[in-house]
């Protein structure tokens, strides 16, 4: 499973990386974290508002750092 | 100020029975004021940030994009102001922002008058200026905060400045569209409510410190002090309190508390406004994020006519109000 945070790095898109850490330690799930500052990368999901999380290529949340139990019902 | 009274009771209460302050005194009034400032300040806060963020779970920028898109200039010009009452502004927004809405064929004047509007008018900014100065004040903020961002952007989409905006902002990026999950009612509520928190969380200190600063002024600096450096008949004011406002951006939330107590000792309303729409509006963190995509020139024009517009409003309420 891959998990990508979408952001160039504000403190909501190191929040949201935190949260979907706890979230997967939480459920003992392996999956791949990755950080995408990449603007045209971000801009490529149709993303505009940041942070955003997709999850294996799906973007499940934008313009907000989810919490831990909505990133833990989308994994 | 009928709904706020039972703050003021309790500010009373506090001041003069439980820290036994004598009545009357600097002390007495500073530390009144800020009682019933802070409590107002926070609860006005906690309302309206929810109530903004419940409308704007509707209006997620990736739609707005896609209803300016398909709207003509000026009606564009106009939407995207209003909908950037509703948006607040992360400069870390700012380059998907400004990328997507070009991409989508949002034109440039419109997309300048949704970046324009979306900091200058934030709820927090409006919360502050009403419970400061009263509704009127809150309510002219807005409406000129409004007319500079549609006129600014009509402007710029007049001077047909494309060729200053990076010519990659024109290739389109985006592979997939995105699918906007449709929210219930339970996940917009919640979604306000950890919003409202973490504006609140993030902001406190900077409106108390505000507040407390305010609150000693309000007791401690002669009325009308500032009059006659800062007063209405005072050309350079206005200008002068632009641009220290533009380097201000982030404390935006305690400049507010403090700005009042300084009108109260004789800084014009103009100027105040003036003051509060660079700290908001014109934002250096901003300007420098926006070079990766605009040539420096057309940072500088943007700048510039916003710049205006807001010394604009400052001698004009100044010289009506």
């Amino acid at each position: 499973m891959k998990i990508e945070v979408l952001g160039p790095g504000c403190p909501n898109c190191k929040k949201l990386e935190e949260n979907a850490r706890q979230a997967i330690k939480e459920m003992g799930i392996k999956a791949d974290i990755v950080k995408v500052s990449d603007i045209a990368k971000i801009i490529g999901y149709g993303v505009l508002s940041v942070p955003a999380l997709a999850i294996d290529g799906e973007v499940k949340c934008y313009g907000r750092a989810a919490s831990i139990s909505e990133i833990k019902k989308w994994l | 100020m009928g709904i706020f009274s039972p703050i003021q009771l309790f500010a009373d209460w506090l001041t003069y029975s439980i820290f036994s302050i004598q009545k009357g005194t600097l002390l007495a009034n500073a530390a009144n004021f800020f009682i019933f400032d802070t409590i107002k300040i926070f609860m006005l806060l906690a309302v309206i940030i929810f109530a903004v963020s419940f409308i704007r779970t509707y209006l997620p920028p990736e739609r707005i994009r896609i209803i300016l898109s398909q709207k003509s200039e000026y009606a564009g010009n106009i939407l995207a102001s209003l909908f950037g009452v509703v948006t607040p502004f992360c400069t870390c927004s700012a380059i998907p922002l400004f990328l997507g809405f070009i991409e989508a064929g949002v034109p440039l004047g419109v997309t300048f008058s949704f970046l324009v509007a979306s900091p200058m008018i934030n709820e927090v900014a409006l919360v502050l200026l009403f419970g400061m100065f009263g509704w009127r004040i809150a309510a002219i903020y807005l409406v000129s905060g409004v007319i500079i961002a549609i006129i600014s952007g009509i402007i710029i989409g007049k001077l047909k400045v494309e060729n200053l905006v990076e010519e990659f902002a024109y290739q389109n990026k985006t592979k997939s569209q995105l699918k906007m999950r449709k929210m219930g009612l339970m996940e917009r509520f919640d979604y306000s409510k950890s919003y409202a928190i973490d504006i609140i969380r993030r902001v406190w200190i900077y409106v108390v410190i505000g507040i407390g600063v305010g609150a000693w002024i309000h007791g401690y600096v002669p009325m009308d002090f500032l009059a006659k450096y800062a007063g209405a008949g005072k050309w350079y004011a206005v200008p002068l309190a632009a641009l220290i406002g533009i380097p201000l951006y982030s404390n935006a939330a305690g400049v507010i508390p403090l700005v009042s107590a300084l009108t109260e000792k004789g800084v014009s309303i103009g100027t105040t406004l003036a003051f509060m729409m660079a700290v908001t509006g014109l934002s250096l963190p901003e300007f420098m994020i926006l070079r990766k995509v605009m040539k420096l020139r057309l940072i500088m024009i943007f700048a510039a006519i916003v710049g205006i517009g807001i010394v604009f409003t400052g001698y004009l309420f100044n010289l009506i109000l």
